[in-house]
């Protein structure tokens, strides 16, 4: 791939000293596991489709990161980075998942039925529900490394497990390069349609090679399920609707998503997954469940008191603008979502967005009428 | 390609992971505008793919950069890269056409000379600087092994960089200078190279960021200027040298004689390194972009010409003189007050004295026409014959 690593072997001509980045400016949680010894100690490895630790490490060299906000400054190139690349990305994958082990096992619970409760959040304050997650296809490098046939193959068989889907999944394929431009306005308007990144942070990692050949957009009739087709990941799974009942956001996204896999198997090409890292993706922020479960809610009285963050936190929540991440809020509307991804599995991590939500709608109604809510802040969840 | 080339690059391909067939990796050009996409057909790519350079560049990462840039309707780009001087040998099939259809017709066997004799230019010391504001000359350098832009490591970045700090440290006279490291540059730096015009930014081009030249930005990227401000140097940004001579005014005979002394200085200074600059007979200088081949030179002046650039016959005269229009912001701008950046279209099969030459009298040309168009005088005595 023509980000300088296609062939590793001649830059082992130069010394560690000579080829180690230069990570002083750099604030990433790649920049701060990577050492000398250990950029050293695994330069000369390769994935059996050649990754190599350079092409991991790129993005983050190429974008310091931010003082407030911690990127992850890495992502993988195929399956077997995550192993071969280990000794870099297990401490990563530790500081960015809450200190999640190399010995940690991962629960996967798409049982949506195990689910309590949250058909119920009042659509007063909740205005709209999603969730989302993204899957990998085995036998396929990731993103920032396949090569144009492989992301064909990837569309090629993802439209034939999206068109075979029908009752309430039944739906469209529409191909980026190909798309009318009705198409595309209505795909806009419906906030569906996704665009060739331009974020440095996926540009730098050759995520948006080739665009737009072999990317697509995907969304049943109803409008209330979507799959993105090789953008960041393999697919990006979403389901939405609007008001409070993620019960039933939840519901349609676990049983599309069983129905989806069940034919990505019948070719040999079902989701990465282990019993350690859950659903693998590109980007190690993503690993477990790659669920964010998140709901866009009126809090114009909580969001102003001092305690806010604090109940976040002990939520086990985050809050981002309306517009997604790194956006501001807007009109007192948050989007309120799961911080965790990996060591707890989708049914828990839903669970404490509807349980979450819910308490902090009790706590802006109390806001509202001037009570107090000291008796209401949680316990570290 | 030569036997040794042709072992080596069976045995580097074998080590770079094939993917599906070549139908199947193909890329979709039919949106395409570029040289590139012009020439290479699946059978070219099903040939090229099986080979690689003894660096490991391969067919795919010399024309991603075409691939994510379909081009414009009008401006015709190149659409591919090179990653090493044995780029333009193992690739032949796809980069001789290129070249050719870039380079007005150059065939695989003609010659490239080199001349860089100032004293072999005649006059350009005159051209009238009431209408010449400035003059300017700018060419590219390779070192030769070392990886180009495109695909060089850190590792080698950082050594071009200290090579070419030392030997633009070792120069002298009014040649004298300073590097300033971009990773290191303090405000106030920053502040002066902005005001001086010196400064080069990380690329925002796509045409550049597709090919992976902005890689581990802003590390071994510099930019070395003299004390007096005529002779400048950036480090690693789309070539591992670019080399500018300017001043205010229209002396170009100076600025082309500083521009030659300073160069084959520099170039002497590498070789008593031990490193030479990439070259050959054919292609002349080796640089990233096959537009910058041969000489690799842009010379150029900003020259006022508001009657001329509106006269109906402006654009058949500069095709005439072989000359090209930019505006003063230089390429992609327009432009302003009717002042023109004018310069040399040609790179490749003429030598860099024939080339500035073209420019000195061209220029002087266009101002005796600007001159008579003043005066309420036709010029159709003065149109020129096809250079």
């Amino acid at each position: 791939m023509p980000f300088g690593n296609t062939h590793n072997n001649f830059k082992l001509n130069y010394t560690v000293d000579d080829e180690f980045p230069d990570l002083s400016k750099h604030n990433n949680h790649m920049a701060k596991v990577l050492t000398k010894e250990l950029y050293g100690k695994m330069r000369d490895k390769q994935t059996p489709s050649g990754y190599t630790l350079d092409d991991v490490i790129q993005t983050g060299v190429d974008n310091p990161g931010h003082p407030f906000i911690m990127t992850v400054g890495c992502v993988a190139g195929d399956e077997e980075s995550y192993e071969v690349f280990k000794d870099l990305l297990d401490p990563v994958i530790s500081d960015r998942h809450g200190g999640y082990k190399p010995t940690d096992k991962h629960k996967t619970d798409l049982n949506f039925e195990n689910l309590k409760g949250g058909d119920d959040l009042d659509p007063n304050y909740v205005l709209s529900s999603r969730v989302r997650t993204g899957r990998s296809l085995k036998g396929y490098t990731l993103p920032p490394h396949n090569s144009r046939g492989e992301r064909r193959a990837i569309e090629k068989l993802s439209i034939e497990a999206l068109t075979s889907l029908d009752g309430e999944f039944k739906g469209k394929y529409y191909p980026l390069k190909s798309m009318t431009d009705a198409e595309q306005e209505q795909l806009i308007n419906d906030h569906f349609l996704f665009d060739k990144p331009v974020s440095p942070l996926l540009t730098c990692a050759g995520m948006a090679r080739d665009w737009p050949d072999g990317r697509g957009i995907w969304h049943n009739d109803n409008k209330t399920f979507l799959v993105w087709v090789n953008e960041e990941d393999h697919l990006r799974v979403i389901s939405m609707q609007k008001g409070g009942n993620m019960r039933e956001v939840f519901r349609r996204f676990c049983v599309g998503l069983q129905k989806i896999e069940e034919i990505f198997k019948k070719h040999n090409h079902g989701f990465m997954w282990n019993e350690h890292l859950g659903y693998i993706l590109t980007c190690p922020s993503n690993l477990g469940t790659g669920l964010r479960g998140g709901v866009h809610v009126k809090l114009p009285k909580l969001s102003t008191h001092p305690k806010f963050e604090e109940i976040l936190t002990r939520l086990r929540l985050q809050k981002r603008g309306t517009g997604g991440v790194d956006t501001a809020s807007v009109g007192g509307v948050f989007d309120i979502s799961n911080a965790d991804r990996l060591g707890s599995s989708e049914v828990e991590q839903v669970q404490l967005v509807v349980d979450g939500v819910k308490l902090m709608v009790e706590m802006e109604k109390k806001l509202e009428k001037g009570e107090a809510i000291d008796s209401m802040i949680p316990a570290q969840k | 390609m030569s036997e040794n080339i042709e072992e080596l690059s069976e045995k580097m391909a074998k080590l770079t992971v094939k993917r599906l067939s070549a139908e199947e990796e193909y890329p979709d050009l039919s949106q395409c505008n570029n040289h590139m996409a012009k020439v290479l057909t699946l059978s070219m790519y099903q040939e090229l793919r099986r080979r690689a350079t003894p660096n490991g560049f391969t067919i795919d990462d010399v024309i991603q950069t075409g691939v994510d840039n379909p081009g414009h309707p009008f401006i015709m780009t190149v659409g591919a890269v090179a990653g090493d001087e044995e780029t333009f040998e193992v690739f032949k099939e796809l980069l001789d056409i290129v070249i050719q259809d870039r380079h007005g017709g150059y065939k695989p066997t003609d010659k490239h000379k080199t001349d860089l004799n100032a004293d072999n230019l005649k006059g350009g010391d005159d051209l009238d600087p009431n209408y010449v504001l400035s003059s300017r000359v700018r060419t590219g350098r390779s070192i030769r092994g070392f990886c180009l832009p495109p695909h060089c490591s850190r590792g080698e970045r950082r050594a071009v960089e200290k090579l070419s700090i030392e030997a633009l440290d070792a120069l002298t006279g009014d040649l004298k200078g300073k590097y300033y490291a971009l990773k290191n540059m303090t405000e106030a730096e920053q502040q002066q190279l902005i005001d001086d015009h010196f400064l080069f930014d990380k690329p925002v081009s796509p045409l550049l960021l597709a090919s992976g030249m902005a890689r581990d930005w802003p590390d071994a990227r510099g930019i070395w200027h003299n004390d007096n401000k005529t002779f400048l140097v950036w480090v690693n940004e789309e070539d591992h040298l670019r080399v500018i001579s300017m001043q205010k005014g229209g002396n170009m005979k100076e600025v082309f004689t500083r521009f030659c002394t300073g160069l084959t200085k520099i170039e002497s200074l590498f070789k008593e390194r031990g490193r030479d600059f990439m070259w050959n007979d054919h292609l002349g200088y080796i640089l990233t972009c096959p537009s910058n081949l041969g000489t690799g030179l842009r010379a150029g002046v900003h020259v006022k010409l508001p009657n001329m650039s509106k006269h109906a016959k402006f654009e058949e005269i500069l095709k005439r003189l072989r000359l090209q229009k930019r505006g003063t912001g230089g390429v992609d701008t327009a432009a302003v007050g009717g002042v023109f950046d004018i310069s040399n279209a040609d790179r490749l099969g003429f030598s860099e004295v024939e080339l500035v030459q073209m420019v000195v009298d061209g220029v002087k040309l266009l101002v005796e026409m600007e001159k008579k168009l003043e005066k309420g005088q036709p010029i159709d005595d003065l149109m020129p014959a096809q250079k």
